[in-house]
């Protein structure tokens, strides 16, 4: 190490990685995957967010769940942004995954028409 | 550097305590099952250093939930890997159960064993991979020293540490700061710094399970010493009985050389510092600071007359400041945290916190670090989860062999290096045993003298001569033997030895018999004139098994566990015990299906 920004600058770029370990609060994407969302395609859905995340270079804990019970409008996610309630969203395809994660967890507005509840 | 998008980190614990309970094969089991379910590319596998909960290894956490999952094997992987990781459900059964009630406690940071915790010098250890040093680094690793080196001068650094409060976490308690200052006084431009890892005292692993899971923390600690004091080169004296520990704390060094932050003109400082290990070859005695510098230097491990401190003439007689792993462990937070916040936990003569190794009748064993001051009921019974079902407390006995024990009346005392001392025990280097009411108080003194006494090295007549006439009373006492007079004995011998033994082997050799006899005293006596031992334990005093043999039902269970062959019979006939063989182990009574024996 040559200097104190070095080290700086190399805790920055490695940080990243470790933050998955955060349980802290950050925007928050969870993935119907009981076998009804799994069988209705869960597993691209996943797989789609996960590619806009990292794409998009966000900082979002990834995670899944199991059936909720509303097993005729699987794939279904919810997003929950700090602060604010939780928006499940379904019927989904991988198209939708992407304009979700644009509007909604980037900018802040929720998609209405592909929206099944809120939660408070 | 890590192209994958991994969503979730599994972190495996490879502490020794989990590798012995399998989970080396933890992550092959691991990977295969990810491999199958295609989720190799999201889902990145950690194997991290101890958490300290070895009670429930092998352990398992999944972030970012931070689901605790405790003794896994590898046949639960497979539904762990699909329920959980694919699905999303987490494993029940697998989760930690409250000991007293039974509740499941999926996260991490609801169980009380962590609850009451405050992790310091502890605080990667479980959380990073030790062998990474990057992991380290992202957590803040060597900014301290960084900053050290770069914006601060060494009497700076000396009076942080003095002004943190800090004393010597390896049982001596002695000022770091002051020590540091010493050690910076000494003239000379040949100076060095030592790490003591020999970590002697039988059951204790703090120190093994930080270099284990931690190395890069103690590489820092060092540094920074090194800086304030003057010195370029340093050693770790580690035991070789820890081989994990080695081989983490080389590749450590590796990677902190190849990083530059170690070699040469570091941080372009101008300042240079090289760290060597040295394997101890097992001697309790090395863990002694001279005995150690004599080992390093190739001579006998044997202690010399102090003074000259090492601070003034140590190591090739050159001024060294020898602290240990966990003393080590604490400098960045110090530095990074100020002094102030270090001082803020803890107690007035005792700042920050402890690492203790829970071990004995107790449910949660394990390593647990608290602020100083925590009382021995809140370690014992909240962090520990109290004893098993139906067992009543004894005593706990600190510090290892030159410690002492204490009873129930002591529960309540607040732990810190002054109180434990005015109770008659010490903090040694953070070793608690608990023990209930199937302990003989005698036996654990003879125990733990027995191994001080095959530890002395010899030099000095009190310990050589004296430990082993001590010794020689005490196993009289518990073969039956003790006369009028014997405990007398022992309290004089004991203080003799204590007053003018050579080194601290000797000087705290004597501390287990003499507390037991400050507390327990009616069990020494009761051993003495009664001929009895009354937690049944010194089995030439306690009274042999004995079947009823109207209710005995000739089925041969006891027979089959008798570990000395004393129960002879014939099937459908009644059974019976030879009471001069029997050694009332007791292992034959729960066999019993029809409860016909007891003790006479």
């Amino acid at each position: 190490m040559k200097s104190l920004a070095e080290l700086k600058e190399l805790r920055n770029k490695v940080q990243k990685e470790m933050k998955k370990r955060d349980q802290g609060t950050r925007a928050e994407i969870i993935v119907g995957m009981g076998t009804c969302g799994i069988a209705a395609g869960a597993r691209d859905i996943l797989k789609a967010v996960l590619a806009e995340v990292e794409k998009r270079d966000l900082d979002v804990r990834v995670t899944q769940t199991g059936c909720i019970g509303m097993c005729e409008k699987e794939p279904l996610i919810d997003v929950k942004l700090p602060g604010k309630e939780k928006i499940t969203y379904g019927n989904l395809s991988e198209a939708d995954v992407q304009k979700i994660i644009t509007e909604h967890v980037v900018n802040g507005n929720i998609v209405s028409d592909l929206v099944i509840a809120r939660h408070k | 550097m890590k192209d994958s998008i991994y969503r979730s980190h599994v972190l495996i614990c490879t502490g020794t305590g989990c590798v012995s309970s399998g989970a080396n094969t933890l992550k092959e089991s691991l990977e295969e099952e990810l491999a199958a379910n295609d989720l190799s590319g999201e889902i990145k596998i950690v194997e991290t250093g101890c958490h300290g909960f070895c009670e429930k290894g092998p352990i398992m956490i999944v972030y970012p939930e931070g689901v605790f999952y405790c003794e896994v094997q590898s046949d639960d992987v497979a539904e762990i890997v699909e329920e959980h990781l694919l699905k999303g459900r987490t494993v029940e059964r697998l989760l930690f159960k409250e000991p007293m009630t039974d509740e499941q406690i999926p996260s991490y940071q609801d169980i009380d064993f962590y609850k009451k915790q405050q992790r310091i010098a502890l605080a990667n250890c479980g959380q990073i991979d030790p062998e990474d040093i990057d992991e380290y680094i992202a957590l803040g690793g060597y900014e301290a020293a960084g900053k050290v080196l770069t914006e601060m001068d060494p009497q700076e650094v000396v009076d942080i540490i003095k002004d943190a409060g800090l004393r010597g976490r390896g049982g001596g308690g002695f000022p770091t700061g002051l020590k540091w200052q010493f050690a910076k006084n000494s003239e000379g431009d040949k100076k060095y710094v030592i790490c003591n890892a020999d970590e002697g005292d039988p059951g204790a692993f703090m120190d093994r399970s930080i270099l284990e899971g931690d190395p890069h923390r103690i590489i820092e600690g060092m540094l920074v010493a090194a800086y304030a004091i003057g010195a370029d080169e340093g050693y770790v004296y580690v035991r070789a009985e820890y081989p994990l520990a080695i081989k983490r704390l080389e590749k450590a060094i590796e990677d902190a050389e190849e990083y530059g932050l170690l070699g040469e003109n570091i941080f372009s400082s101008g300042f240079n510092f090289k760290l060597h290990i040295k394997k101890g070859a097992g001697a309790f005695v090395c863990g002694e600071e001279t005995a150690l510098m004599n080992s390093i230097e190739g001579k006998r491990g044997m202690p010399t007359p102090r003074p000259p401190y090492p601070a003034v003439r140590g190591l090739w007689g050159k001024p060294t400041n020898i602290n240990n792993v966990e003393t080590y462990a604490n400098i960045p937070y110090i530095i990074n945290e100020g002094a102030d916040s270090f001082s803020a936990i803890g107690t007035e003569g005792s700042s920050g916190t402890k690492v203790f190794a829970l071990t004995g009748k107790i449910n949660n064993t394990g390593l647990v670090e608290v602020p100083m001051g925590t009382t021995l009921k809140e370690v014992i019974f909240e962090i520990g989860g109290g004893l098993g079902k139906g067992k009543k407390f004894k005593a706990v006995q600190t510090g290892g062999p030159s410690g002492g024990c204490l009873p129930e009346d002591y529960l309540d005392l607040p732990i810190d290096y002054d109180s434990l001392l005015d109770a008659g025990t010490m903090m040694g280097s953070g070793g608690m045993v608990v023990m209930d009411e199937d302990s003989c108080m005698v036996d654990v003194a003879r125990f733990f003298l027995n191994f001080t006494q095959s530890e002395s090295c010899g030099k000095c007549t009190p310990c050589r001569e004296g430990t082993k006439r001590m010794l020689e009373i005490l196993n009289r006492i518990t073969d039956g033997e003790g006369k009028d007079g014997d405990i007398e004995l022992l309290l004089d011998l004991g203080e003799h030895i204590k007053s003018t033994s050579l080194c601290g082997l000797g000087q705290s050799a004597p501390n287990p018999v003499l507390s037991t006899i400050r507390y327990f005293r009616d069990e020494y006596e009761a051993h003495i004139h009664d001929h009895n031992c009354p937690a049944g334990v010194c089995s030439d005093l306690v009274s042999a098994y004995v079947i009823d043999e109207e209710a005995c039902i000739g089925c041969g269970k006891c027979a089959k566990v008798c570990p000395v062959d004393a129960i002879s019979g014939e099937i459908k006939s009644p059974f019976t015990i030879d009471p001069d063989v029997c050694i009332a182990c007791g292992a034959c009574e729960p066999e019993c299906p029809v409860d016909a024996i007891s003790q006479a």
